[in-house]
């Protein structure tokens, strides 16, 4: 490329540098502030740490540790989990076993049924949290792991259901064919033919709700609100910046705590991470 | 290839769930939204008259419909003007994780990285966030951008939306835009067009039905917007929104008839648009 060629494009990469840096700028100011001893934070701002080489030195995991122990972020990163992987774990397992029999098995009422579960698909969280509630409350499931485990998996399952019955349909028919000459059951068939083929799906919509449930605060407050030690991180997050507004210190360690795995999730799996969340944005 | 009722074996822990959770919940929301506070008496249709009476729903509308114009406008206008220009840089894949991660991370801590960059302090203190700092270097006064009403926080709660969902449209806008035949383009500016005839005559007419789905996706996302709001004012300074007045109305105010009404509201405010992309998104389905 001629420089005259270059010199014309220069508008074009000083355009997109400026937009990913006004879009970086406010998370690296979390992540520097995040290390900042309290003085340091509040007489200067984080900008000036970074280009100040002789406050390098001042950089401390200081915040990190008090977050993680005393201000409880270390349990709720725990609970996070707990939280988390059953949920996810629960609803591909109910998912699939109801993508298959909606894809591959004949019975009367299959497409209105199929009809009714993408419907659901619209219907927003709002209109179940009252009843919910109410159940829960009977039930003693608020405050619980398996209550919210369940709620998050009926919240997560029709999508689900739709995008992997989409995939099992679409696998070719022969192989079906093939496996019950052999002498096959369904449930045989569903473990050793449909599920080896559908990983790429089942890793998407497993991102999916891993990442929705990780980052959720609605159902997490309504359901779990009120117990403390159940509390996941954006509940705990949320609960601090109540309490402790302006301690920056806390707040941006606290934060970036919360970030972590989501973040390892974006840059380790980011195909599969994509796709799970363009198909999730048509969820109610 | 099944015979009898095995199929209900497969079907039957979703129907459960999905009866449980969803259907069953939505059908009493439709019954206690007649009903008072307590759903105890039946009041007909007071409570949806007061939710489209009452000052504080009507700024909540208010603010939804502000969201709607300005968010949508942003993060659609915006994603596609990245999806064009990333398009011509080599370093394309880099700037677009910038600018996606947002998507990764919680409505909440999005919330705690914007208060902090929004930070306000009086004007005699060193200024810790970023939109002060330079408002003072350039000689201003320091603004409460989140209390400053009704137009600065409003757009501040905007602005952290647009931020969070532009690599959204961006990564959509981007994969249609690629598939654009660029025979199509070349051709346009052989016959003498410039870019932006190229751009308006070619690139847009091309993308009008990608544009549509992402243009109904971030309308969905407005309605139910809730976490933005709910960390960084909790609707203080007239920045509520629909979803976070059914929360308080249940949890601030016990009064499960207005927060079941506000619900039925929303849900049908959605309804049409979810309609049009889950058909569109079957479209596209049937195309692969």
């Amino acid at each position: 490329m001629s420089v005259f060629r270059k010199a014309k494009r220069l508008p074009l990469h000083v355009v997109v540098i400026a937009l990913a840096l006004i879009w970086l700028a406010p998370s690296l100011g979390l992540l520097v502030s995040s290390f900042r001893p309290r003085q340091d934070l509040l007489s200067s701002g984080w900008w000036t740490a970074v280009i100040t080489p002789s406050q390098w030195s001042r950089f401390t995991t200081a915040n990190y540790r008090d977050v993680l122990t005393q201000q409880g972020m270390g349990r709720a990163f725990l609970n996070s989990f707990l939280i988390t992987v059953p949920t996810t774990l629960i609803t591909l397992t109910i998912a699939a076993l109801a993508a298959y029999a909606l894809a591959w098995m004949e019975f009367r009422g299959r497409q209105l049924l199929l009809m009714t579960v993408i419907g659901l698909i619209v219907i927003p969280l709002q209109m179940t949290l009252i009843p919910v509630l109410r159940m829960f409350n009977s039930l003693r499931l608020s405050g619980t792991f398996p209550g919210i485990w369940l709620a998050h998996a009926g919240y997560g399952l029709p999508l689900i259901i739709y995008l992997l019955r989409n995939f099992f349909g679409a696998l070719p028919r022969e192989l079906f064919e093939s496996a019950f000459i052999d002498g096959a059951t369904p449930f045989r068939a569903f473990v050793k033919l449909v599920l080896p083929l559908s990983v790429p799906v089942l890793a998407s919509a497993a991102i999916f709700q891993f990442l929705w449930v990780w980052n959720d605060l609605l159902v997490a407050l309504v359901y779990l609100g009120g117990f403390e030690e159940v509390a996941p991180l954006t509940l705990k997050l949320s609960l601090l910046v109540g309490s402790r507004g302006q301690d920056w210190h806390l707040l941006t360690a606290a934060a970036f705590v919360s970030m972590i795995v989501p973040m390892v999730v974006f840059f380790s799996l980011q195909r599969y991470f994509v796709r799970g969340i363009l198909a999730g944005a048509i969820k109610g | 290839m099944n015979k009898g009722r095995t199929h209900w074996f497969y079907l039957a822990p979703a129907l459960l769930l999905l009866g449980v959770f969803l259907v069953y919940p939505s059908a009493e929301t439709i019954r206690l939204s007649f009903y008072g506070p307590r759903s105890e008496t039946f009041v007909g249709v007071q409570n949806y008259v007061r939710a489209f009476t009452s000052r504080p729903m009507l700024i909540a509308f208010r603010n939804n419909l502000l969201w709607l114009g300005v968010f949508t406008l942003f993060t659609v206008g915006m994603g596609l003007v990245l999806a064009v220009l990333l398009d011509r840089v080599r370093y394309e894949a880099v700037i677009k994780s910038v600018i996606f991660l947002p998507m990764a991370i919680s409505y909440v801590a999005a919330g705690v990285i914007w208060r902090f960059v929004y930070a306000f302090r009086p004007a005699v203190a060193p200024q810790i966030g970023l939109l002060n700092a330079i408002v003072v270097g350039l000689g201003g006064q320091p603004v409460g951008w989140l209390i400053q009403r009704p137009w600065v926080n409003n757009i501040a709660l905007i602005v952290v939306g647009v931020w969070v969902w532009t690599g959204f449209c961006m990564v959509i806008i981007s994969a249609a835009y690629k598939g654009i035949p660029k025979e199509m383009q070349e051709a346009a500016r052989i016959d003498g067009a410039n870019e932006w005839q190229v751009f308006r005559h070619v690139t847009i007419p091309f993308l009008k039905s990608t544009l549509a789905v992402v243009t109904t996706t971030m309308i969905v996302f407005v309605l139910k917007v809730f976490d933005i709001v709910y960390m960084m004012t909790n609707g203080a300074y007239d920045t509520d929104v629909i979803a976070n007045r059914m929360y308080n109305e249940m949890f601030q105010f016990n009064n499960y008839g207005m927060a079941s009404a506000i619900a039925v509201i929303l849900f049908l405010a959605i309804v049409p648009f979810l309609l049009i992309n889950v058909r569109r998104f079957r479209a596209q389905e049937a195309v692969r």
